[in-house]
């Protein structure tokens, strides 16, 4: 008796937690959305029910630039200037610039480690290997000294810069991956004739779709959500990116009565592509870290 | 090796490795060419740097006048500055309080998918905070925080609780901070310490449920120990990662109020940033490295010492 309807307990309650893990990561989101079309007057008496009285799309507008200065302000912003698609154009740019050209450059690094051999290929991949272990910050100070010193504040250069050709961590990755491919394929087009870089090119690249795939979006991730470098080297409106202009939106926003519709809307916009990339990728990214996760 | 949360782990070395055979001369050409951007960048954005911040912990300089060597003066001071300590106090209680936090329920979450489904819209979802840039993040929870109109206060006031100042609080705003990264990286660890669940074989939980081992038992008695590779990874990981706590300070506290979330890393982008103190963020910086350092060594020898007992 007590056995069977132990268990007619234990497993409702247990779904029962696990969605209320899912209502907690994503309902935060959802408030998000909701507070991004609720308009901003409104906001103080009416922050109960699943959507707003009067729901409106004029902080999207209001903060992507489509309203007069007098429209923003009679809708509750501060009166800053915003230009959120040219902060989601500049996301953009420095996202897939780094991506596609750090991948393919350390693609090329990975492989030579993996396969050529030459003088110091040991000391320089142990160099790569050490500097895995400094934290971002230490090198970020002369990094930004640097970029400064070459008049690169506030360009799309002085930008990705630091991470365009490489990072110490993606080499390493993509060397792993490639001392692990069979080596057959490569011997037998060496066998007729073909040179390793036409090898590198034409066989080994094509074969390994899935780990630059796993890579490039782990690299997409983190230059989306960077921060502290696009802030300190590239605030400026030309070249401002998402994240850093959240960061500066809320700072031009009174401390006492923050623009909360606004700040949200801008919030929306940030996170489009990251739902974008669950729904197109989901499997591939949950993959990943899982692998991680088998690895350890 | 020092992993940030978030690296997927670099896929296994198979086999040994039998070498191309290459010309008497090797492949360097080939292998210069393949190399020349990495090392560019390598040499221009991370050894020069290094070289340049070592050089400049070892001077007085504040970004307008030239630096002047003062030989070890920085780290003399940074000895004897409390908010240093303090930085260092604030930093290690934060990172206890995530830690304690994600890897609670982390395994929680990762022992209720591994007995209950393997969907795999589930387990997307729960990763989605994960994938939320780090200041939206802060910004969302700062609302959802805030004082007068935040949901949280809602809930709280609808209880019949009063309202708490979450992140304008000494007490509560590192754990207010904990949580906000909490909410954003449990979902991933949780995934992480699935897939090491899945590696215990089924047959090992068929053996305890034969031998009468209810649900409860069964996960702290079998499952835990021989999961203790993946949890000392996720724990390296987590550590190294909740050390380099910024974007979230940044966006919320700002280190406030009065120094009560003012983390490493925030105090040496203020030293730098804020007053300009190149050579003394520097010093601090450096300091960071090791501290660093120590930890992953001490971490990587537990890590050895922790074999799986399904080898």
């Amino acid at each position: 008796m007590n056995r069977p309807s132990r268990i007619r307990i234990g497993r409702p309650l247990a779904w029962a937690c696990l969605i209320l893990a899912v209502v907690i990561s994503l309902f935060p989101l959802y408030w998000m959305l909701r507070t991004a079309i609720t308009p901003g007057r409104e906001l103080a008496g009416d922050n109960a029910g699943l959507l707003p009285r009067h729901p409106t799309l004029l902080n999207f507008e209001r903060v992507l630039g489509l309203t007069t200065r007098e429209e923003a302000r009679a809708a509750g912003g501060s009166g800053a200037d915003l230009d959120f698609f040219r902060y989601l154009g500049n996301s953009i740019l420095y996202t897939g610039l780094v991506t596609a050209v750090q991948t393919l450059l350390c693609a090329m690094a990975g492989y030579a480690f993996a396969r050529l051999r030459f003088p110091g290929r040991d000391l320089l991949f142990g160099m790569f290997v050490a500097a895995l272990m400094v934290p971002p910050i230490f090198t970020l100070l002369p990094n930004f000294v640097l970029v400064k010193e070459l008049g690169w504040l506030d360009t799309v250069p002085g930008l990705v810069a630091p991470s365009l050709l490489m990072t110490p961590f993606a080499v390493f990755f993509l060397r792993q991956f490639f001392l692990g491919v069979p080596r057959d394929v490569e011997q037998a087009a060496l066998i007729d004739g073909a040179g390793k870089g036409l090898i590198f090119w034409r066989v080994v690249l094509p074969m390994s779709r899935g780990p630059l795939l796993t890579l490039a979006l782990t690299t997409a991730v983190w230059t989306w959500n960077d921060y502290l470098w696009p802030l300190l080297v590239a605030p400026g409106e030309e070249t401002r990116v998402l994240t850093a202009a959240l960061g500066i939106f809320l700072k031009q926003s009174p401390n006492t009565a923050p623009d909360w519709t606004g700040l949200m809307a801008g919030s929306v916009l940030s996170i489009i592509p990251v739902l974008l990339l669950v729904v197109f990728f989901g499997r591939r990214l949950v993959d990943s870290i899982q692998f991680s996760g088998m690895k350890g | 090796m020092l992993l940030r949360q978030g690296e997927p782990a670099a896929p296994p070395v198979a086999g040994p490795a039998h070498r191309l055979k290459a010309g008497a001369r090797g492949d360097g050409r080939l292998a210069a060419a393949f190399l020349a951007p990495a090392l560019i960048g390598f040499g221009l954005f991370y050894l020069y740097p290094a070289l340049r911040g070592a050089w400049y912990s070892m001077t007085d300089w504040n970004l307008l006048s030239r630096p002047r060597f003062v030989g070890l003066d920085n780290y003399a001071r940074l000895l004897h500055d409390p908010l240093f300590w303090n930085s260092l106090k604030v930093t290690a209680g934060y990172v206890v309080l995530n830690l304690g936090i994600q890897l609670v329920a982390g395994l929680g979450l990762a022992a209720l998918l591994h007995r209950l489904t393997r969907s795999l819209v589930l387990r997307s979802l729960l990763v989605v905070p994960w994938l939320v840039p780090n200041v939206t993040t802060g910004l969302l929870w700062m609302w959802l925080l805030d004082a007068d109109l935040g949901f949280v206060n809602h809930l709280l006031t609808g209880a019949g609780l009063p309202a708490q100042g979450f992140l304008t609080s000494p007490d509560l705003a590192l754990p207010s901070v904990a949580v906000i990264t909490s909410w954003s990286g449990t979902g991933y660890t949780a995934l992480l310490l699935y897939a090491g669940m899945l590696l215990v074989p089924r047959h090992v939980y068929e053996a305890a449920a034969l031998d009468g081992s209810g649900e409860i038992r069964t996960f702290f008695r079998v499952t835990l120990p021989l999961m203790r590779p993946i949890l000392a990874f996720v724990l390296v990981v987590s550590l190294i990662d909740s050390f380099q706590l910024f974007d979230a300070v940044a966006v919320t506290t700002k280190g406030g109020p009065v120094n009560a979330t003012r983390v490493i890393y925030h105090y040496i982008y203020e030293q730098a940033f804020t007053h300009f103190k190149m050579g003394y963020a520097s010093a601090l910086a450096l300091s960071l490295v090791l501290v660093l350092g120590v930890l992953t060594f001490v971490q990587m020898r537990l890590l050895r010492a922790s074999a799986s007992d399904l080898a």
